[in-house]
Order: structure tokens, then sequence, then C-alpha cells
């Protein structure tokens, strides 16, 4: 593939993420719409929480997919532990189970999980920072 | 706090996170990417630890300050050569962290709302088995692969006969075991998940061998975002889900890349058996052809008298540390007016954009190093290729010879320059155990030598 078609490609892309982009906006609008509406006439049965999370789930991997394939080759080092960095946020977790005042087990294991976090959140925000201080423009 | 309030938060903290990848199209973003990246996160904690459930703080703050130190410590003192290995341990924590809260959710699930002990809602057991099961196999995958990088572990593919049957035989347990777990909340059912999981892990990445590690090690990117994603649909958090499917198709869009830099089915990777003993399809008749050697004075008359040279640095070339006297002796030719470039192999380093980081730590500018996309076409113009620590990445084999192991991958055409200077210490094949008929081409100079003492020679010859 030379660069021009490559170029083709990634504008290409770049218009089909709008479009699914403002696709997304609204279908949020009419759900959120629809959302109240039902609210308001009953108090029926939401939709499952499952679905809920599987539609964050796609729609994220789409917008992943998109900002993903963006990012220049060059940075893909930075990339990997930046993304290592945020994957700790299941630290949220961690810190749910650790919150309790008294001590049982559950407690124990979730204190072990926000050390393990922590480790990675500071070390992988750390190691990107050294990083990328060092793809500056060199005068 | 409202359960509204703390939602929102969360969502500011995925767009936050959304925004930190974002700003790495470009070097010139990417800083104040990664400073969105630590905004996301601070919300995040900051918002949980708002929760009203959350009391403990003295525990919190201990455990925070304690991982917060050692993290630190280890991201200011590691060497970049070795960020692989460091990549790697960092996704083993990843994945144990996983491990951890699915088993606090798994004995106290009224602290998430999703039931009560033994008696946990079926669709949060079903996640939460899945979340337990990929942290669990993230978390041994990546110690070996990080064993294997660090030099621990052999880096030749360890296979054994009945693998491939034993490994689908344990997934089929496992799956059974989850189905188990989901019908009878058993306890015991719970703990065999997790340690068929750590078997599996390990099983998995063993004979995998040491010129796959790039694919390796962005897929345990991947797995530990479809960790992260598991946990988060447990405990019904999108920011968790929304991250977890983010650095998921990350790592798996790296994990494409690299499989394409080495023209090999992700299929084939994961079977693993690839560059060790075994490999070696190329027959070797090139034993009596000549070569034709030089030393540095040769190479720093040749360079300086050229117009235009191209570097291609591989992984030798960080070995030998080689990074700092090459960008000396590129600083003296670019003095002299020649014009310098570095091309760079997908697969040059252990892991995606290793390469890139090597040579930027050097000081070597950005501007000036190049994709395999953008250089290749420009080798038929240039005077000089200096191959500096590469060997498969320039194999015409890969072209030319459909019994070669690497037929089919994507290749710098050096050969297509003036000259082409091949730094190299002796005449081993390279990862791939192939033979490179470039060492034979009349327009080949062999330089036999360590990487950095050769840099450092031709610096002084050039002076």
């Amino acid at each position: 593939m030379n660069a021009e078609q490559l170029l083709d490609h990634a504008k290409q892309l770049a218009t089909e993420a709008e479009r699914l982009a403002g696709e997304s906006v609204r279908v949020a609008q009419k759900a959120a719409q629809s959302a109240t509406g039902s609210s308001d006439i009953t108090q029926s049965a939401g939709v499952d929480p499952f679905i809920f999370g599987l539609t964050v789930l796609v729609l994220a991997c789409f917008v992943g997919y998109y900002v993903v394939w963006r990012v220049t080759p060059a940075l893909h080092s930075p990339l990997m532990s930046v993304t290592n960095a945020i994957s700790s946020v299941i630290i949220v977790g961690a810190l749910i189970a650790a919150g309790p005042a008294e001590t049982n087990f559950s407690q124990i294991m979730g204190f072990c999980a926000v050390v393990l976090a922590s480790v990675n959140i500071f070390g992988g925000f750390i190691v990107t920072q050294r990083m990328l201080s060092m793809f500056k423009k060199k005068r | 706090m409202t359960e509204n309030i703390s939602s929102i938060l969360y969502l500011v903290s995925s767009v936050c996170f959304i925004m930190a990848l974002r700003g790495l199209s470009s070097p010139e973003t990417s800083r104040q990417g990664n400073v969105f990246g630590i905004a996301g996160m601070v919300v995040a904690i900051g918002t949980t630890l708002a929760l009203p459930s959350v009391l403990s703080y003295e525990v919190i703050i201990a455990g925070i300050v304690i991982g917060g130190a050692i993290g630190s410590f280890i991201a200011w003192k590691i060497e970049m050569t070795a960020l692989p290995q460091l990549v790697a341990a960092f996704h083993s924590l990843v994945g144990l962290a996983a491990c951890f809260v699915a088993a606090a959710a798994y004995y106290r699930p009224e602290a998430y709302g999703i039931g009560e002990f033994l008696a946990i809602h079926t669709s949060s057991l079903i996640e939460m088995a899945l979340g337990l099961a990929i942290g669990a196999v993230t978390f041994t995958g990546s110690i070996i692969a990080f064993g294997k990088l660090q030099g621990l572990i052999t880096g030749s593919p360890l296979v054994f006969k009945g693998q491939h049957p034993l490994n689908a035989l344990l997934g089929v347990g496992l799956v059974g075991l989850m189905v188990w777990v989901v019908r009878d909340q058993t306890e015991i059912g719970f703990w065999a998940i997790l340690v068929l999981s750590l078997l599996i892990g390990v099983l998995i990445i063993l004979p995998i061998g040491g010129a796959d590690m790039p694919v390796v090690i962005s897929m345990l990117n991947s797995y530990s975002g479809w960790a992260a994603c598991g946990i988060g649909f447990t405990l019904g958090n999108s920011l968790l889900i929304v991250t977890g499917a983010l650095v998921g198709s990350s790592g798996a869009i790296l994990s494409y890349i690299m499989c394409k830099g080495m023209n090999r089915s992700f299929f084939s990777v994961i079977l693993g058996g690839f560059g060790g003993e075994s490999a070696g399809g190329a027959p070797r008749t090139q034993g009596d052809k000549s070569i034709k050697t030089g030393s540095a004075e040769d190479a720093a008359f040749i360079m300086e008298n050229a117009a235009s040279v191209i570097i291609v640095p591989g992984y030798g070339m960080a070995v030998a540390q080689a990074q700092h006297a090459l960008r000396e002796m590129c600083d003296i030719l670019k003095s002299r007016g020649v014009t310098v470039r570095y091309a760079i192999h997908p697969v040059a380093g252990r892991m995606p954009g290793h390469m890139n980081v090597l040579l930027a730590e050097a000081n070597v500018p950005y501007e000036q190093v190049l994709e395999l996309d953008e250089i290749n076409r420009d080798f038929n113009q240039t005077d000089v290729a200096f191959v500096i620590g590469a060997n498969d990445v320039t194999n015409p084999a890969a072209k030319t010879d459909p019994t070669s192991p690497i037929y089919g991958m994507p290749i710098l055409d050096v050969e297509n320059a003036r000259t082409v200077l091949f730094i190299k210490r002796s005449m081993a094949s390279g990862y791939a155990g192939v033979d490179n008929e470039l060492f034979f081409r009349d327009n080949t100079m062999m330089l036999f030598s360590d990487a950095k003492k050769m840099c450092e020679e031709v610096v002084k010859a050039l002076k």
C-alpha cells in the first residue's frame, strides 16, 4: 500500500468515524428521550443492566478502534504503557472492597488489589511521561 | 454523593482516558494526552473515595502510598532497553488485581449490590467468573513473558507432545467449571477456576518463542483490558467497561500490526513453536560464497562521501547499547552535509514502537525516524544503507524464497541502496534462524565487530 492509498484510506476511516459518532449521539438522544418518557409514564422494569453494559462496551470498542488506529507508530510503546496505566482503573473495584470499616477477607483482598493497582498507576504514568519527554522537537 | 453525580464523574473520567489515547496521534500532543490520563485517574479514585460505603481511609491511603512508592521507584529507575519486561510485569499486576477484586466481590457481594454470599445474581456471577479467568491468565502469562524477556526462562519455545490437546482439554474444563459455579454457586468451583486459569496462562505463553514476543506482549495488554472489562460488568460500572474496552481494543490492534509486520497469522503465534532450533527452512548452501569485509576506516570513507545514508537499526543495536555512539556518528555525518535518516521495521524491537523510544532516548530527532512504508521506496536513491543490529528484517529471502520461514514478511529493501554496510559480530544467522543472502552481494560490505565499538571507531575515523 503506498502513502497515497494509505492517506485515502485514513480519510475514509475518519469520515466513517465522524458519521458513526454523529449516529451514536442521535441514538443516545433517542435513548435518553425514551428513558425519560418511560419513567414518566410507568415505573416499568428498565433495561437489564447487562444490556446497558453491553451497549457501553460495543460503543467503547468502536471508539477504541478509531482512536488507536490514529496513534502514530512511533508512539506505540507509550501507548502500551499508558493503556497499562489506565487499565489499573480496576482500583475502583478494589477501593469499594477495601472501603468498609471492619476487617474481613474481602477487605484484605481489596487492600492487596489497591496496592497492586497503585504500583501500576504510578509506574505506568511515570514511565509514559519519561518516554514522551524524549519525543521533543530538537531545536 | 448521589449515585447520579458519581456516574457523571465516572463519565468525565472515561472521556479523559479517550483523550489520553487521542493525544498519542502525534508527539506534540502526546504529553497533554498523558496529563488527561492522569486527570482521569484522579477523578476516578476521588469519586470512588467519596462513595458513602468507603470509610477506611487510613487503610486505603496506606495502600496507595505503598503501591505508589514502589511503582514510582521502578518507573524512574528502569532502563529503556528493559521496557518490554517492565510492561509485562505491570500487566501481570493488573491481572492479579482483577483476581483479588473478583475474590472480594465473591465473598462480599452485598458491597457491590449484586446479591449475597452464595446467592449472587446469575449474570453477575458469569461476568465475575470471566473476569477472574481472564485476570488469572493475564497474571501468569505476563509472568512467563517477563521471564522470557528478562532471560530468566529460555527464549526458545518450550513444546512437548500433546500440548495442544492438553490446552484444549483445560479450556473445556474451564468452561465446565464456570457452568458449575454459575449453577451451584460453589465456593470450591470459584477457586478451581482461579487455579485452572493460572495454569492455562503458563501453558499458553511457554511455547511461544522469543521472536514472537512483540505479539505476546500486545496480546497480554489486550487481556488486561478485557479483565478490567469483566470486572466492570460484575460491578455494573461503565467506567471500567469503557476503559477495559479501550485497552482491550488497543492491545488487539497492536497484536494485529505486529503479526502483519512478521507476516504471521495470530493463531500460528498462539500455537507457538516459532524461532526455535527446528526452524530453518532454507538450505544452507551458501557456505563457499565469498563475502567482502571492511574496516571502520573504509566505512567512514564511504559514508563521508555519500549524499544520503539510511540507518537500519535492530534490537542488536540496543543490546550493544550503541544508540548514543550511533547518534554521534550521524551528527558528524550531518555536519558534513550528508542526509541521514533512520528506517524502522515494525518489529525492530521487543515491543511495538520500542526502537523509536530507544532512538528518542539517544536524542535522535523523531522527524528523521521513518516507518517502513514511508522510507522503503527511497532506498534505490540512497548511497549507503547502514544496517546495525538488524538481520532478518533486511533478508531478501522474504521476497524471493517461498521455502524460507520468513517468506512474505515485509522487509526493508536495503539491497537497493548503492552500498550496504552491515555491522555484525559474526556470520551467525538471525532470530528466525535463516541465512541472509545479502551478506554475499557485491554491494555489501560486512563490518565484523560489536555494534558500539564499530560506531565509536567510525566516529574516530571521521574526526
